[in-house]
């Protein structure tokens, strides 16, 4: 077809769900009959507006971005960002924007709702702000700079999360609810009560029955509100959440038939009352139903590509039911959470007034179904009972027990007891049937049923189930998850760990007779290495040690293509003198060695051949440098930039810093390379957010960031803690980098790490800062073990003889290989 | 750097050569050494497995597929019982028993017969 041929389709709105329908689109190739143009009102490409508030704990725009614009270009796919559509001329069949008229034959509105803003005398003043764009919560951190008080209005599960990120911004938060208790949607007067407790144990005030009549002037701050009793509460900021209205009014302007109370109203194929329209998202009205959630979008984006390109999917309405966390409290509320939907529903409660935990299920007039359930406190609950909930199982004799407390924890349902029709995944709607046949035509893995479904991709809420429900699948179907490291030991690197651990095993040979059998490979062997030296820390290049080092560990060199090494010493925070700087030119002029700056802010020397590497270490140690690991997997290098000691943005001594991080954990080996950086100021001129190991400087302290990468699969790393003190700072990563030495798999970066960790972000953080394993004085006592073993190994083998009869490159022959060649390349020496 | 340990090659019988001592050698691992052969000087790999079968192997140093000489700095191991070595720079297994890749049947190293005579290591040219 060529292009005139293709009808032309005009989505409107590039938000989380106009973006999901074009992804839905390219999916399908409707690409071949579509000349598809995208308009946004935003200037940011879509993004993750779910994790929106993730922007103040550190997140940029660019990581909540939930595609590029190549991805766009590269399917052909027109994107006008920053051009708002201002009106829908039907009659012509045209859409209009400030800078022209453009055509379609089909079009889409996906633009979302707005946030409601109550009509009270001031609210229109300057400082009164609303939460839902990027652009939103720059005026809100703009206006934060000046004001140290901030009030929410609206105690829903938004004014909620708004109430977070003000206090996030230092502010002497509070929330004003009109009704009598926070979350009225979701929770009833028990559950208002508990929440509130434990939010105004968080420092956050709430007043709840307050109608805010005006807000005029203050005396002691910039605004004062007035509520409907005469009382007053001064403040610098508000942020209006009081609800989200559609944004209906392009399709109301031409007429399109719309809900009493607004919304566009679709059928179940998306299509509006012009079936030359369709509308998805928080804009459309589904069987009188605004869905305000990202899941019922997503399924709309679904069924309106299939009704573009001729499918039969319908939209068939969708669950309501969230789990969510806010701060810090756990809230979840199922289907008919309050009960008063289902006539002759009974309920059971559940009210722990120590632990602040309260549980309500509400079941069918007969006892034997789930009509809905409400959580506060705790929401392990939550998964069993959305599946009781969701697929109508019939509930045990004593359904109490769902939510009663037990010393196993929350009660759990077998993989088996779910029927086909199971949902597993809501936000890409998968059931355990899809799961399942996806494992017959031969997918072997969870990565494989992911990637084949999508299942868990989404706010990756239900990887646990999904995780369970694939083993035990595989396992109905007799596939063995074998995951031995290799033919010598029948366990994984994890379980390797944790007996040398516990057993105490310090040698290989050890290992292999009461565990393995066999010589051992070159599998296990190096990953055996790294777990011994990670637990113990002797010298790797001992006896012992040494027959199973890969040959860069063994000769404390990295070994280059041509059989020659690169000799690294350690640069602690890329620091160095100029005497120290002159002995590295003089040894490689001397070794004839070629010399290059690495991107770890040190200097390689390459092309030694192996019998000058002694003599090379001895000038350099004794020039007082250390081995800088560089060919072990185990602590690289800490990136540092310049810091407040001579750049004017500095706000903390970033150089020094990196340098005791780098002294720390110099010398510790892990499952993979570690890399760290640390930045002066939010600049980040370190690059810390690539790194293993990311520290910034604030104002306060140090915000820590863990798991990034750079290398062929970049990763941006994620922000764990902010503003520590700098004991805290070397506690956690302490913690972290023991937690992932002990857990990860051989050769297993961090970051992928943390993308198989279970549990994700959420889990990691609740083990490491709030010691949910009740492991982090071991972990912390493990670290130091490392760090009070430390020794350079390279002077640790120029002192031993022995050890030095390995750096022959003949043992019976002072003659060098003759088979290694240089040639000369801009003034230096290659292989040739 | 000290060779205070290594034997000079001496040849004692036409075949049978000493090419270094049992000091010379790494427990479960390798060390390089010159073979002097009738085609001229050749590099050879000698791994010493203590307590096993057989002790001791001796296969070429020159590494086919990198063509680099460094097969002696390779990890040795047993791949389904039959000892090999893997080569340091891209892990090809060789068997120690007679050179075959095991990765690639069309290349193999070259071995020698090797053993003790007292603490001299001999091997058969
Ligand atoms: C802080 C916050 C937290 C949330 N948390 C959750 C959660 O935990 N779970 C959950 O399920 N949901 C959550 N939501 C709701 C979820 O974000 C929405 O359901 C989802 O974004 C709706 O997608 P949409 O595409 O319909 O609308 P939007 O994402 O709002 O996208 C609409 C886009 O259209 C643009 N637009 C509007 N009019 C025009 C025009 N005339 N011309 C061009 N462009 C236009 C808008 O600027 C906007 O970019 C949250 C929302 C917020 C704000
Ligand atoms: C507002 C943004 C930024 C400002 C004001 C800023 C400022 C600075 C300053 C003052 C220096 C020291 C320059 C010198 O005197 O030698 C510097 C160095 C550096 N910055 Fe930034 N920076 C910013 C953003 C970034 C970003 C986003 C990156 C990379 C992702 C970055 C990477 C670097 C690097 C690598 C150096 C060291 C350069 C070198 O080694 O020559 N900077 N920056
Ligand atoms: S990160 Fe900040 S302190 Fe460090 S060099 Fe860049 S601007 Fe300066
Ligand atoms: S439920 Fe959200 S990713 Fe599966």
């Amino acid at each position: 077809m060529t292009s005139t041929d293709k009808q032309r389709l005009i989505i409107i709105g590039n938000g989380m769900v106009g973006h999901h329908l074009v992804e839905q689109l390219v999916e399908r190739d409707a690409t071949t009959r579509y000349d598809i143009t995208v308009f946004g009102e935003e200037r940011h490409l879509a993004y993750d507006r779910v994790h929106l508030s993730e922007y103040f704990a550190g997140r940029d725009a660019q990581s909540l971005a939930l595609s590029t614009s190549d991805y766009y270009a590269e399917n052909d796919i027109a994107l006008r960002l920053d051009e708002a559509v201002t009106a829908i001329d039907r009659d012509n069949s045209e859409i209009v924007t400030p800078l022209g008229r453009y055509p379609y034959d089909r079009l889409v509105l996906a633009t979302g709702s707005y946030p409601f803003v109550p009509p009270i005398q001031g609210g229109d003043r300057p400082n009164c702000l609303v939460y839902r764009t990027l652009d939103d919560l720059d005026a809100i951190r703009e206006a934060g700079r000046n004001a140290n008080t901030g009030v929410v209005v609206g105690g829903g599960l938004l004014g909620l999360e708004a109430a977070n990120a003000l206090k996030g911004l230092d502010l002497d938060t509070a929330v004003v609810e009109f009704a009598p208790r926070l979350m009225p949607m979701q929770v009833d007067s028990e559950g208002g009560e508990l929440l509130r407790e434990k939010i105004e144990a968080l420092g956050v005030q709430a007043l709840t029955d307050r109608a805010t009549q005006r807000i005029e002037d203050g005396e002691a701050s910039y605004h004062r509100m007035v509520f409907q009793d005469d009382k007053v509460l001064e403040t610098d900021l508000i942020v209006f959440s009081a609800g989200i209205r559609p944004r209906d009014e392009l399709a109301r302007a031409c007429a399109l038939e719309m809900g009493e109370r607004g919304g566009v109203v679709i059928d179940d194929h998306c299509l509006t009352s012009d079936p030359a329209i369709l509308a998805v998202g928080e804009v459309a009205l589904w069987n009188d139903s605004i869905f305000g959630l990202v899941g019922p979008g997503y399924q709309m984006a679904k069924a309106a590509a299939n009704t573009l390109t001729d499918g039969s999917e319908r939209f068939q309405g969708a669950d309501m039911s969230t789990k969510l966390k806010l701060l810090g409290v756990d809230v979840g509320a199922i289907g008919d959470a309050h009960g008063d939907r289902t006539p002759g529903a009974r309920m059971y409660r559940y009210l722990d007034e120590i632990k602040q935990e309260y549980r309500k299920l509400v079941v069918s007039s007969d006892g034997k179904k789930l009509v809905g359930a409400m959580l506060v406190g705790d929401n392990s609950y939550y998964d069993t009972l959305m599946q009781y909930y969701s697929n109508g199982l019939e509930l045990p004799d004593d359904p109490a027990s769902l939510i009663l407390p037990s010393s196993e924890g929350a009660p759990t349902l077998g993989p088996d007891a779910l029927p086909d029709t199971a949902t597993i995944c809501s936000c890409h709607n998968v059931t355990k049937g899809a799961v399942c046949e996806t494992l017959d035509a031969g997918a072997t893995d969870l990565g494989a049923v992911k990637a084949e479904t999508k299942a868990s991709t989404g706010c990756g809420g239900c990887a646990a189930l999904l995780k369970s429900v694939v083993d035990h699948e595989l396992e109905a179907r007799g596939v063995e998850v074998d995951q031995s490291i290799c033919e010598h030991f029948a366990y994984t690197r994890q379980e390797l760990y944790s007996i040398v651990q516990v057993e105490g095993i310090k040698t290989f040979s050890e290992l292999l007779e009461k565990h393995g059998h066999g010589l051992g490979c070159d599998i296990c062997k190096p990953a055996v290495a790294s777990i011994l030296a990670s637990c113990f820390n002797e010298p790797i290049t001992d006896a012992a040690h040494v027959p199973l080092q890969d040959t860069n560990d063994t000769f404390m060199a990295n070994m280059q293509k041509n059989g020659t090494y690169s000799v690294v010493p350690r640069v602690p925070g890329g620091e160095i003198t100029p005497d120290k700087l002159i002995v590295l030119g003089e040894v490689a002029k001397k070794y004839q060695l070629y010399t290059k700056i690495t991107g770890g802010q040190r200097v390689d020397l390459f092309g030694a051949q192996l019998h000058d590497l002694p003599d090379i270490w001895q000038a350099l140690i004794d020039a007082g440098f250390e081995t800088g690991h560089a060919y072990g997997k185990a602590t690289r290098t800490v990136k540092s930039c310049v810091g407040n000691t001579w750049c004017r943005y500095g706000v903390q001594d970033s150089v020094g810093m990196s340098q005791q991080i780098e002294h720390r954990y110099k010398g510790l080996r892990s499952p993979h390379k570690l890399k760290f950086a640390v930045s002066g100021c939010t600049r980040e001129c370190a690059e810390a957010q690539s790194k293993d190991v990311g520290v910034i400087a604030t104002e306060h302290g140090w915000n820590l960031y863990v798991c990034g990468n750079g290398g062929m699969r970049p990763r941006h790393a994620e922000l764990f803690a902010t503003d520590l003190d700098d004991e805290t700072l070397f506690k956690y990563i302490d913690r972290f980098l023991m937690f992932y030495i002990r857990t990860a798999d051989r050769l297993q970066r961090t970051s992928v790490w943390r993308e198989n960790l279970e549990g994700g972000l959420d889990y990691l953080k609740a083990v490491i800062i709030e010691d949910s394993l009740g492991i982090a004085e071991e972990l912390e006592q493990q670290m130091q073990t490392v760090i009070d073993t430390y020794e350079c190994e390279w002077a640790n083998t120029l002192n031993d003889p022995e050890k030095l009869k390995r750096f022959r490159s003949f043992v019976n022959d002072e003659r060098p290989d003759p088979d290694i060649i240089m040639t000369s390349e801009r003034g230096q020496l290659r292989p040739a | 750097m000290t060779t205070a340990t290594a034997l000079k090659t001496e040849t004692d019988t036409m075949t049978w050569q000493t090419i270094c001592s049992k000091a010379d050698l790494v427990d479960f691992s390798g060390v390089a050494a010159w073979l002097e052969t009738a085609d001229g000087p050749v590099q050879v790999a000698l791994f010493y497995l203590p307590g096993h079968d057989q002790e001791l192997y001796a296969v070429d140093h020159h590494d086919p597929f990198s063509k680099a000489n460094v097969i002696a700095r390779g990890i040795v191991g047993d791949l389904k019982g039959q000892p090999v070595v893997a080569s340091p720079i891209y892990k090809q297994h060789f068997r120690l028993e007679d050179g075959q890749c095991l990765e690639d049947e069309s290349v193999q190293l070259r071995t020698w017969p090797v053993r003790f005579d007292g603490e001299r290591v001999r091997i058969h040219v």
